[in-house]
């Protein structure tokens, strides 16, 4: 038996992949297909799922109901997409500079300024939004800031009404998701040869034309593993919304969530948990194509 | 119009060492490259030439002296507005560009019009007779390709002067002879002026017009290949270059160019004195293994007398060890270009080793 | 990248975006020696009891929940990040090293957690236990207090799923590269294949196996929405804990918390970068 196994590398690499195939059929198989098969079902008057085939729960999703059209949910999708570009877009316009200038900096301190970026990822992402609470509310600390400063100058000053809003429900989006994009964008800047920059700069391109030409394009598999690592978990989260945005901000995640939980409507949540999988998978398939795979998810 | 294409003035660089000392890479270089030659800089491994070379490209500026680029001083002017190309040691060709994006890269910097870049970038490709790899990218060509590759895109923009450090270091023996070749073919067509760093002394012999001798950031001497094999000015070019035996002693008769220097164990030689020197000085004596002689030859003036310990037959030469009486140690090399070629000794026997007084050259350093 | 002289400018945004990055560590900080109970003004420092400015500090200690909550959590993250390092890192070497049956469908099976949203995977998890857990216990027809439910098993064995992928891409990537002649040259050496992967595979790869130990911990101890739908009864974690005071009235307990935590985790870095150095 093990001199089986010893010359049979095939066997060899059957085995050392079992224990992984093994969760990932128990954990991922077969509760998205359970998930998929409640999508097709019903519920009963106390929120039993009723197995039958139905493609009530999708119908209602596109808006239509027994009262007619409804674009409710719809337009959640929408919002919940459109919050993920604009995080996503702001992130990426954050953490590119920062970095930009980690990989510049000397060999010896990168490693510190990384680690910088790191720190606040170990207090608790529920904390680290609730934190935003404290910042943002009427009487929270930037109000309080702003308000000293403008004592200082004698100008009027009307406190911002940021929380509970969409505006705050964005801030906390992007804060939690900078570190998924600097530290990608870092290791694929790092990884370009420096010689590169010197054959730029031999061949008459300025710093600026240098960035565009050959940075940038050679960073694309940061950005891509970036964009994956914070636009996924923007579009499916429920946390950021339902602390920061109060109750009026509702997201695909708030939907999922409260179909489950409050409302008991299983059925309804699958359909609507398989409807943003798919709208991830075809986005993510869409964009690793258009720009290259992501390698560089790994250093997330 | 000024006369050279480069001139590097008393240069030095000096960069902050791990532990914050200084490390100087490059000592009060000074150099003048003429129009249109093909200048090496020859050393070994850490002696500054990659240093002197991206000084004059501009990625490292000096820390003294001046660098001047057909008259004009660069001093602090960034790479990007020289008048020179590099091609780089490891070529450095844009991965996520292709052949033709790349070639075309320095043409589009300068602003130069699509149809002109277009026909240029297929000129240069036929230079380097890669016409038809413009839509590849740079990982599916081999290496010697890819090494064309650089040097159209440095080439493509008719540098002033072009820069290439090691250009061939990652071929292997076959592909390096062929590209050296290609190189002067190429240097010859173009008429611009190459700067060519190598720490490969045969390379350098065969390519270049003149050569600078660099060791620990000094530039010992400067040359035609002629000049640095048969008249090294120190013991570091007469070793570096080629093979060569050292005979140490003390001079004993002075004459005008020429003086009458004693070995241990009371042999003597004549031999020919670049610098002066005085009767008691400790010299050293330079002889080639191909100008000393076994067999008798009437008009050498030299002779010393040892015991041959060892011989390598090799075809066109046999090369004879030969411990002297004072107990050093020559090599002799005869070349075996008699019809039916023997053995002029065997191992174990006397012989008589001669050479002329021109063949023999005292260095004081 | 060589380090070459930084742009003023990129210098002045890399401080603000570390700001941005730092705002809410340091409020919370400075909010955990509040004077007043409510967190929302700042009402100068506590000084009460017997701990003084610490005051917030001891409450934390009497907080039963806290505790349960916070011993919990490291259960989870020590137990899944354990499992999930020797069974990513063994999927790590088999995509990277070997050929079998199945190698493609093992690849994309082991992508798709990456690419897909924790709530999907939470729910569809959730959706699996509660049908597995009902169909055994009416099958065995257990009285109440045996009944399968939610809890610490199976927030563990969730965070050992999500936690999978995420060090197989990791030992992977620090496999690529990895010469086989050095195996091979092992074995020329006379050592077995298991002599071979102890003194040879495995020290190359340990910094990749580490790498990825690490992301699965922080992942677990971070994570709130697959812990969400998969918790029970006895099995709160911090997050949990923290997202169920939110509704409530929040201390600042909870900033003594958070400071604690950051404290924590930055001794031991620094303890750990200072036996790299040493070594
Ligand atoms: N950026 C730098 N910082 C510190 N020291 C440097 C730097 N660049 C070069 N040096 C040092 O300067 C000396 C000369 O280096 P240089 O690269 O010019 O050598 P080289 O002649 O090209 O050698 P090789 O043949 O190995 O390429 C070396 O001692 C090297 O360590
Ligand atoms: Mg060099």
């Amino acid at each position: 038996m093990i001199q089986h196994i010893r010359e049979n590398r095939r066997l060899q690499g059957f085995l050392l992949i079992l224990p992984a195939m093994f969760v990932m059929v128990m954990l991922l198989v077969i509760p998205l297909t359970l998930t998929v098969i409640t999508s097709f079902g019903q519920r009963d008057a106390d929120g039993n799922v009723i197995y039958t085939f139905t493609l009530e729960n999708y119908w209602r999703l596109m808006g239509f109901t027994e009262q007619g059209w409804d674009d409710l949910y719809l337009r959640i999708l929408l919002r919940s997409l459109w919050l993920a570009v604009q995080t996503t877009v702001i992130v990426i316009l954050m953490a590119y500079p920062l970095a930009y200038f980690i990989a510049r900096s000397p060999e010896k301190r990168r490693n510190f300024l990384l680690f910088l970026v790191l720190v606040p990822l170990w207090t608790n992402f529920v904390i680290r939004i609730y934190a935003w609470v404290m910042i943002l509310r009427s009487q929270g600390v930037l109000n309080s800031t702003l308000g000293a400063i403008a004592g200082l100058l004698n100008v009027p000053f009307q406190p911002l009404d940021l929380y509970p809003s969409q505006t705050a429900v964005l801030i906390g989006m992007v804060y939690e998701f900078l570190p998924f994009m600097i530290l990608p964008i870092y290791t694929s800047l790092e990884k370009i040869e420096p010689s590169l920059y010197e054959a730029a700069a031999d061949l008459y391109a300025n710093a600026f034309r240098t960035f565009w030409r050959v940075t940038v394009p050679l960073s694309m598999p940061g950005i891509v593993a970036g964009t994956i690592l914070t636009f996924i978990p923007v579009i499916g989260t429920f946390v950021v919304s339902d602390i920061l945005g109060g109750r009026q901000v509702i997201l695909v995640g708030n939907l999922v969530q409260r179909q489950f939980l409050d409302a008991r409507n299983p059925p309804f949540g699958a359909a609507a948990s398989i409807i943003l999988l798919v709208m991830t998978l075809v986005l993510t398939l869409y964009y690793t194509r258009r720009f290259g795979l992501g390698e560089e998810i790994a250093a997330g | 119009m000024a006369e050279y294409a480069v001139e590097l003035r008393n240069v030095w660089k000096r960069f902050p060492g791990p532990g914050g000392e200084v490390v100087t890479a490059v000592k009060n270089v000074s150099l003048q490259i003429y129009d249109g030659e093909f200048f090496a800089l020859l050393g070994p491994s850490g002696c500054g030439k990659t240093t002197s070379l991206r000084m004059i490209a501009g990625f490292e500026l000096p820390s003294e002296g001046e660098i001047f680029i057909h008259g004009r001083p660069m001093g602090k002017t960034p790479p990007y507005q020289r008048p020179v190309n590099t091609v780089f040691q490891s070529y450095a060709l844009f991965p996520h560009m292709t052949i033709g994006e790349n070639v075309a890269f320095g043409l589009q910097m300068k602003g130069v019009d699509k149809k002109e870049i277009t026909r240029r970038v297929a000129e240069a490709l036929e230079m380097v007779r890669l016409s038809g790899y413009e839509k590849r990218k740079p990982k599916q060509l081999s290496g010697g390709q890819q090494q064309r590759v650089a040097l159209a895109r440095a080439l493509v923009n008719r540098p002033e002067v072009l820069l290439l450090d090691e250009p061939l270091g990652a071929l292997d023996l076959k592909l390096r002879k062929e590209m050296q070749l290609e190189l002067k073919r190429l240097q010859r067509e173009v008429g611009i002026t190459f700067i060519f760093v190598t720490h490969d002394q045969e390379e350098a012999l065969t390519m270049s017009d003149r050569i600078a001798v660099m060791e620990g950031g000094v530039a010992l001497q400067v040359g035609t290949a002629n000049d640095i094999y048969e008249h090294p000015n120190c013991r570091f070019v007469a070793d570096f270059i080629g093979e060569t035996n050292f005979l140490d002693g003390k001079v004993a008769e002075v004459d005008t160019d020429k003086a009458r220097i004693e070995l241990p164990g009371g042999v003597s030689l004549w031999a020919h004195t670049p610098q002066r020197v005085v009767v008691g000085q400790a010299v050293t004596v330079t002889v080639r293994p191909e100008k000393m002689h076994i067999r008798p030859n009437a008009t050498d003036i030299n002779q010393v007398t040892g015991y041959v310990t060892d011989i390598v037959y090799i075809g066109t030469d046999t090369h004879y060890g030969v411990v002297l009486i004072g107990g050093q140690t020559i090599r002799v090399r005869e070349q075996n270009y008699a019809a039916d070629s023997r053995l002029l000794a065997r191992e174990g026997e006397e012989v008589c080793v001669r050479f002329s007084i021109e063949a023999a050259r005292v260095l004081t350093e | 990248m060589s380090a070459k002289k930084q742009s003023p400018w990129l210098t002045l945004v890399s401080i603000l975006v570390y700001f941005f990055l730092y705002a809410p560590i340091i409020v919370l900080i400075v909010f955990s020696f509040n004077a007043s109970r409510t967190n929302v003004v700042f009402e100068g420092v506590v000084n009460q009891g017997p701990c003084g400015p610490f005051y917030w500090y001891c409450e934390l200690f009497r907080n039963r929940s806290v505790m349960d909550a916070t011993r919990n959590t490291l259960i989870i993250a020590f137990t899944s990040t354990v499992v999930s390092t020797i069974i990513g890192t063994m999927a790590a070497l088999a995509l990277q090293r070997y050929d079998f049956f199945g190698k493609k469908v093992s690849e994309t099976a082991l992508y798709f957690p990456i690419v897909t949203p924790e709530i999907v995977m939470g729910i569809g998890i959730l959706v699996f236990f509660s049908a597995v857990f009902g169909w055994i216990n009416t099958a065995l027809a257990l009285a109440p207090s045996q009944r399968l439910t939610m809890g610490l098993g199976t927030v563990i064995v969730s965070h050992i799923a999500f936690s999978i992928p995420f060090v197989t891409l990791v030992v992977r990537a620090r496999l690529h590269g990895f010469d086989d002649r050095l195996e091979e040259a092992a074995m020329d050496l006379g050592a077995n294949e298991f002599t071979t992967f102890r003194k040879v595979t495995l020290p190359l790869i340990a910094p990749g196996v580490l790498a990825g130990a690490m992301l699965a911990f922080t992942l677990s101890l971070d994570d709130f929405i697959i812990t969400f739908f998969t918790t029970g009864p006895g099995a709160t974690t911090l997050p949990i804990y923290v997202y169920g005071l939110l509704r409530r009235i929040v201390t600042p307990e909870l900033n003594a918390l958070s400071t604690i935590w950051v404290l924590v985790v930055l001794i031991v870095v620094a303890i750990s970068q200072w036996f790299q150095r040493r070594e």
